[in-house]
């Protein structure tokens, strides 16, 4: 039965796993997938593209033969996975949203067990290994555990388990969130050169710049498969309707904000000192100018895989932030910055962590933290809202410094942590409570406070469900409304928006931008290029220390050459980073 | 304010182990499970004996001593032989725990106002049943030889020993066992819910929510102590209910006295098991460290053997037992009416214990943060 | 190409895979600090006790002794309970002086020679002596008037022979002979470590078993293991080999402790006690693996094998409490506890011997209830998600 199995190069194209009306509900629940059907092919990468809760999971432990469908039939390599899972697994790779990495063995360990697990030839491999560990430059950390690695290297060290004993079908879980851009590109260099081989790549992202990427798409929402064919073909419904404005005077939030409420906006993003607007198909060109104003210059530019995705889904979420609009303006008083770090080292050991690392924030503005894993922002971040104590310096918070009055300046600031960290044994009304109460608030305040948030981020329906059973989307407004409730003059958020879905993602800036108006002070880490185009200013951090400080166009600028005369923000993160690097090695 | 927070933390606490139905019912059912089938497991008693009797005698005192052994309830099967091997085999296998050797001449010496003697063989295995077994059957027999024509005659030098059970007149084993289980089982409750709480927030992630609220590390305390001791109270409560009204054990004491110390009593678990739970990395460890603990200190509390009889060495380890201390206070309030000074005596203990443990729990959470 | 061939699995891979598991699991085991600790230190303890601190045994018990009246017979009769080697004695005259005692749990009981004793005695009107105990400690307080009754029968006895009523001394007509087999001394050690043994292997057998089998539920990575060729069967031997491997050393290292530390008698042979440890094995963790595939989260897995292990090994075994004893209900419940045979089993090869009989019931009903263990938690641990 495997010589119905392609395997020569001509028909490496051919169907690898083919969909048919694939169906899969969990008890009550609405549909997780509903009539899925279509085609991963060989030597090419499949993006499975969608918002979280859009069934990609769901779809590809199906693929996998882990679980059932309800209805219709897959085929995976010739084999069904109804009747032949096993045959199934031994063919292919798979790599998990949580890693499947065990954290208390190292490295070697990890990749000697999924080996004989997949039952790789002894005599194979020396050679399997050495090429892994270079492909995915974890050779000097073959002794280390995997739980000490960064997110990156466990992402990289996931995926060589999965690609130990060449798998004609690799399955990639989200493998970008929570990776660094760097890790990030080798990653999808890693991938990419598989496919020459023949190999068949699922690739399931919520990140569009990824699925542009893809030979080809599946783009699901909500259990349903809305696009399937060349990321091209759907970037192509907003062509000539997407604009940059630039030369905004005054403020670029405010300015995105009532663009975005106009007629005929679809969408609209901050990159920079620019806004990006992507316009409704019944939208006039002569409307531009009115839409932006008499001040900004408008520019027509290349569509993107993601202004195509939002405008499917029929548009962002509009500019207007309820939440701003309920929140107390904060004044500037005598100028003083909000957030100030003095200097922040920390050291493990001998292993220095963030080393004087000094920033300060005014009021009103958002500051980022980039690096790549394990460089020292997460140290850094932790330092300044209290996680750690910092070796030397010192970090102060509305004027408090964290050390002597650590409760005070705690009660000025919100936190937001990267992996959901609510209680999620508790319903929503629970967790809104609870934070209510632990950041003081009492009484008719409390209510009143909670009612604003069941109204703006409208919980209402799902007030009783536990919170760990919420849409990724729905999880992020709480955590958010829990961070903001007490009215905090600090906002801390930790990697806000991994994994999030743009619509969602366009809420949530929405309401940042505009408490940021009202004189919010905001620190945020990240991973996602387009979220430090948000920033004021931008930190980037590497091997512990501050290599370049400034805004987006300030570090994009820095980094344009001949060749590259408008980087990205990408761009300008991989270029500054090895420029470091080769400092360094000088 | 802190009120506020605090209560906050609380009611979180309270919700994060009552609101799931599975860790609801493990709160709820199997302590009450474990007191009905542990208070009517956990007897020393000895019911359904089976002995077997070798009688190579064919005079009248023999039969009537295996008619009375075989009229007793506490035995339950009475098997002959002739046989000694089967005696051995017998013992050996554990068919039955003791066997009698009722000599030739046994009803003979009697009559001839001889001393008759009979052999009692025991498993050594068991040795506490055999011990008891032998007391039985040498009662039985002691009560035949009053009725022997020499018995009758050393009747006129008898003293009567009059026995006296106080606190428990028919010494019902259940009225000594329900008590101590009570305790008993509240630690082991109280040890594992808390040595989870922390470790398992500090697993998902939620610690560093709280840490970085305006929570102070005394509230976190406090507040991480507060829910289990209430569980705790409620606990006790069923557990006293039912001693009383299911059991039919008699609680003479004060009733404020029993909650004042009982609070003392979980506060000091609660204590130990926040220390273990912010020692450890993980679950596992904590419930394993917990585990550690427990048995110990169930074993070196006076459960099972009083602690005077334990050897001098290993006494003072029983002084940061807080077990030790709250059984002989719940004994004392069941039982003995103990009064206010009593109780106190043995409070201070538990409340040095809670202070220590928790001040240490505390501490350990700030080093954490370095 | 190399990958179709192999989806038919060759026999050495099958082997290689399986070892691939047992491997990574003995890793993980010997990183955490907290493994060793409940299977070697944990013993180590519990045998500690059991050895020195825990008996059964009673040593001296503390009373209270009032004469009511100064005689030399009632002076001879408190000389017997002083010389007892059971009894710590506190000499008073009146009993109210040992009355708070008793309540504070000072003394066990208090024993009173009444006022008259004497003139009673010799007119041969049967005095009265009063045996008070405390009843709240129920085995304390028999333990005392056992004993109370046997220095006055001996007492007694030495007056018979004394007056000539009686020849060799001996109180009644009927003497009673107890002879105790396998352990003369009835030394209460001798008994418990075998069940301690048991104890040791359930914890490790089936806490933490359980433990570490949730755990990869609640991390994650058993999806990863699932989505490769291993089988179910490979999967959970795989586990617990490590497991089985380690009940057997932590039972070892209690057999060489209470052996050559305590001098515990080992009649019995080293291939029955590792025959009867191994058989054991597979009910406890047949348990430990149902329990976590039922629970899938570290807390409800620490609290079932709590109830339905680790309590039932130490309660309902017959390791403190004779099941004969237990209403009939609970001896049913007996029946599936897996200790329960065992314990007997072991207490036997360490004081009696190989007694082949009876280990081989035991060790069959063992892996009975084992194979069900394991059809149950092979069935809920199917290469399936949902």
């Amino acid at each position: 039965m495997t010589d119905r199995i392609p395997s020569t190069d001509d028909d490496a194209r051919s169907e690898f796993v083919r969909l048919a009306d694939v169906s899969k509900s969990f008890g009550q629940a609405a549909q997780a997938l509903k009539d899925v059907s279509g085609i991963i092919s060989g030597g090419r990468i499949t993006g499975l593209v969608g918002p979280d809760g859009a069934g990609k999971t769901t779809l590809i432990r199906l693929i996998t033969g882990l679980m059932q469908p309800d209805g219709g039939s897959i085929n995976v390599l010739g084999f069904d996975t109804k009747l032949h899972a096993p045959s199934i697994q031994a063919l292919i790779g798979y790599m998990p949203q949580r890693f499947g990495l065990y954290e208390d063995l190292t490295v070697q360990e990890n990749l000697n067990l999924y080996a004989d697990l997949r039952s790789l030839p002894l005599g194979e491999r020396p050679a399997a290994f050495d090429e892994l560990l270079t492909f995915t430059d974890l050779k000097r950390f073959t002794g280390r555990l995997a739980g000490q690695l960064s997110g990156g290297m466990k992402q990289k060290l996931g995926l060589a388990c999965a690609l130990l004993k060449k798998p004609r079908l690799l399955l990639l879980d989200e493998p970008g969130v929570g990776v660094d851009p760097i890790s990030r590109r080798d990653l999808w260099k890693m991938v990419k050169d598989l496919t020459k081989d023949g190999i068949g790549v699922l690739w399931s992202t919520a990140y569009l710049d990824e699925a542009e990427a893809c030979d080809k798409v599946l783009l699901l929402n909500k259990g349903e498969l809305l696009f399937s064919g060349p990321p091209a073909d759907l970037t192509n419904r907003v062509k000539d309707r997407v604009f940059k404005f630039t030369g905004i005077s005054g403020s670029r939030r405010q300015a995105l904000s009532k663009i975005l409420e106009q007629q005929g906006v679809v969408d609209g993003v901050i990159q920079g000192d620019a806004v990006r607007i992507v316009t409704s198909a019944e939208a006039k060109r002569s409307e531009l100018t009115k839409i932006a104003g008499n001040t900004a210059k408008i520019r027509a530019t290349e569509p993107r895989f993601e202004d195509a995705f939002v405008d499917m889904l029929g548009g962002g979420p509009g500019g207007r932030s309820k939440l701003a609009e309920a929140a107390t303006r904060l004044d500037d008083q005598n100028g003083k910055p909000v957030i100030e770090a003095h200097g922040l080292t920390k050291n493990f050991g001998d292993f220095t962590a963030a080393k004087d690392i000094t920033f300060d924030i005014p009021r009103g503005q958002i500051f980022g933290l980039l690096g790549p894993n394990g460089a020292g922002k997460s140290t850094t971040f932790k330092m300044l809202c209290g996680l750690l104590k910092p070796t030397q310096g010192e970090g102060r918070v509305a004027g408090f410094d964290l050390r002597r009055d650590g409760a005070e300046a705690r009660n000025r600031l919100g936190y937001m942590a990267q992996k959901f960290s609510l209680y999620g044994d508790l319903s929503v009304g629970q967790n809104l409570d609870f934070f209510a109460g632990v950041y003081g608030l009492s009484g008719s305040r409390k209510r009143e406070r909670i009612s604003l948030m069941n109204e703006i981020f409208s919980f209402a329906a799902r007030d009783n469900l536990p919170a760990k059973d919420l849409p990724l989307g729905l999880k992020q407004r709480l955590a958010l409304a829990c961070a903001v409730m007490h009215e905090p003059e600090a906002l801390f958020l930790d990697e806000p928006t991994s994994g999030v879905d743009p619509i969602t993602r366009r809420e949530f800036w929405t309401h940042i931008n505009g408490l940021v108006e009202k004189g919010v002070t905001v620190l945020v880490t990240t991973h996602f290029m387009d979220e430090a185009e948000y920033c004021d200013r931008i930190s980037l951090i590497y091997r512990g220390r501050s290599i370049a400080l400034g805004s987006p166009d300030e570090l994009k600028a820095g980094v344009a050459t001949k060749t590259q005369p408008d980087p990205t923000m990408e761009d300008a993160f991989i270029a500054l980073v090895e420029a470091s690097e080769r400092e360094a090695a000088a | 304010m802190w009120w506020t927070r605090l209560k906050a933390l609380i009611i979180k606490e309270l919700l994060a182990v009552l609101r799931d139905p599975k860790s609801r019912m493990i709160l709820i059912v199997p302590p009450i499970v474990q007191l009905l089938v542990f208070s009517y497991a956990a007897t020393l008693e000895v019911r359904n004996v089976d002995v077997m009797i070798l009688n190579r005698d064919s005079g009248h005192w023999s039969e009537e001593l295996i008619t009375r052994i075989e009229g007793s309830p506490t035995f339950r099967t009475v098997s002959h032989t002739q046989d000694q091997s089967r005696i051995h085999d017998a013992i050996s296998n554990q068919t039955v725990i003791a066997a009698l050797e009722i000599g030739p001449s046994f009803s003979r010496d009697i009559e001839a106002g001889l001393p008759a003697t009979i052999q009692i063989i025991l498993d050594g295995r068991k040795s506490n049943a055999s011990q008891i077994v032998a007391g039985y059957l040498s009662q039985i027999a002691g009560r035949l030889s009053l009725e022997t024509p020499s018995g009758m005659k050393t009747q006129s030098a008898m003293i009567n020993v009059m026995p006296r059970n106080w606190f428990n007149p028919n010494l019902d084993f259940q009225w000594f066992m329900v008590p101590n289980l009570i305790a008993s089982i509240a630690m082991l409750i109280g040890l594992i819910v808390t040595a989870l709480s922390i470790a398992r927030e500090r697993e998902l992630g939620t610690f560093d929510q709280l840490i970085v609220s305006p929570l102070r590390t005394h509230e976190i305390v406090i507040g991480k102590l507060i829910p289990p001791m209430l569980i705790g109270v409620f606990h006790m409560t069923v557990y006293l209910l039912a001693a009383i009204f299911l059991f039919q054990i008699p609680f003479r004491g004060s009733l404020i006295y029993l909650y004042g110390s009982g609070i003392i009593y979980l506060a000091a678990i609660v204590g130990i098991g926040l220390f273990i739970s912010a020692l450890s990395k993980t679950q596992q460890q904590a419930i394993l460290g917990a585990f550690l603990f427990i048995v110990p200190a169930i074993l070196l509390s006076g459960f099972a053997t009083p602690i005077e009889n334990m050897p001098q060495w290993l006494q003072p380890i029983t002084i940061i037992n807080p077990l030790r201390y709250f059984l002989v206070i719940i004994k004392g309030l069941f039982l003995k009416d103990i009064g206010s000074l009593e109780v106190l005596h043995q409070t201070i203990p538990l409340a040095l214990i809670a202070g220590v443990t928790l001040s240490a729990a505390a501490w350990l959470f700030r080093r954490r943060l370095e | 190409m190399t990958s179709v061939s192999l989806s038919k699995t060759t026999e050495p891979a099958r082997v290689r895979r399986f070892f691939a598991l047992v491997r990574k699991e003995t890793f993980q085991l010997l990183r955490d600090p907290s493994s060793i600790l409940i299977a070697f230190v944990l013993p180590v303890v519990l045998l500690f006790l059991f050895g020195y601190g825990v008996s059964l045994d009673t040593g001296q018990t503390r009373i209270g002794l009032v004469i009511e009246e100064q005689t030399p017979l009632a002076g001879d009769l408190a000389a017997s309970f002083r010389g007892s080697r059971y009894f710590d004695v506190e000499t008073g005259r009146d009993r109210r002086e040992f009355d708070a005692k008793l309540v504070s749990g000072e003394i066990r009981g208090i024993v009173i020679i009444p006022a008259g004793f004497t003139s009673d005695f010799a007119a041969g009107m049967n005095p009265q002596i009063q045996v008070i105990v405390d009843g709240s400690d129920t085995n304390t307080a028999g333990f005392v008037q056992n004993y109370a009754q046997g220095v006055i029968a001996g007492w007694v006895a030495i007056r018979l022979a004394d007056m000539g009523v009686q020849k060799d001394g001996s109180a009644s007509a009927i003497s009673v002979e107890q002879r105790f087999w396998f352990n003369p001394e009835l030394t209460s050690r001798f008994f418990l470590v075998p069940g301690s043994i048991a104890i040791v292997m359930t914890l490790v057998g089936t806490l933490l078993t359980s433990l570490v089998i949730a755990r990869e539920w609640e991390r994650g990575t058993m999806e990863a293991i699932m989505a490769t060729p291993v089988t179910s069967a490979e999967l959970l031997m795989g586990k617990i080999l490590p497991y089985f491997v380690l009940g057997i050393l932590s039972m070892t290292l209690c057999v060489i402790i209470a052996v050559f530390l305590f001098g515990v008698p080992f009649r019995g042979s080293i291939f029955a006690l590792y025959l009867l440890s191994a058989a054991f094995l597979v009910p406890a963790l047949g348990q430990g693996l149902l329990i976590s595939a039922a629970t899938k989260n570290q807390f409800l897995a620490s609290q079932l094998a709590l109830i339905s292990a680790f309590l039932p090994a130490f309660l309902l075994s017959g390791f403190l409490f004779e099941i004969n004893s237990m209403p009939v209900v609970i001896q049913w419940i007996t029946f599936v506890v897996p200790a329960r045979y065992l314990i007997p089993s072991l207490q036997t090869l360490f004081l009696a011997g190989d007694i082949w009989p009876m280990f081989l019931k035991a060790m069959a009903v063992m892996l009975f209830i084992g194979s069900v263990f394991f059809v149950l938690a092979a069935r809920s641990t199917r290469k399936r998600i949902d």
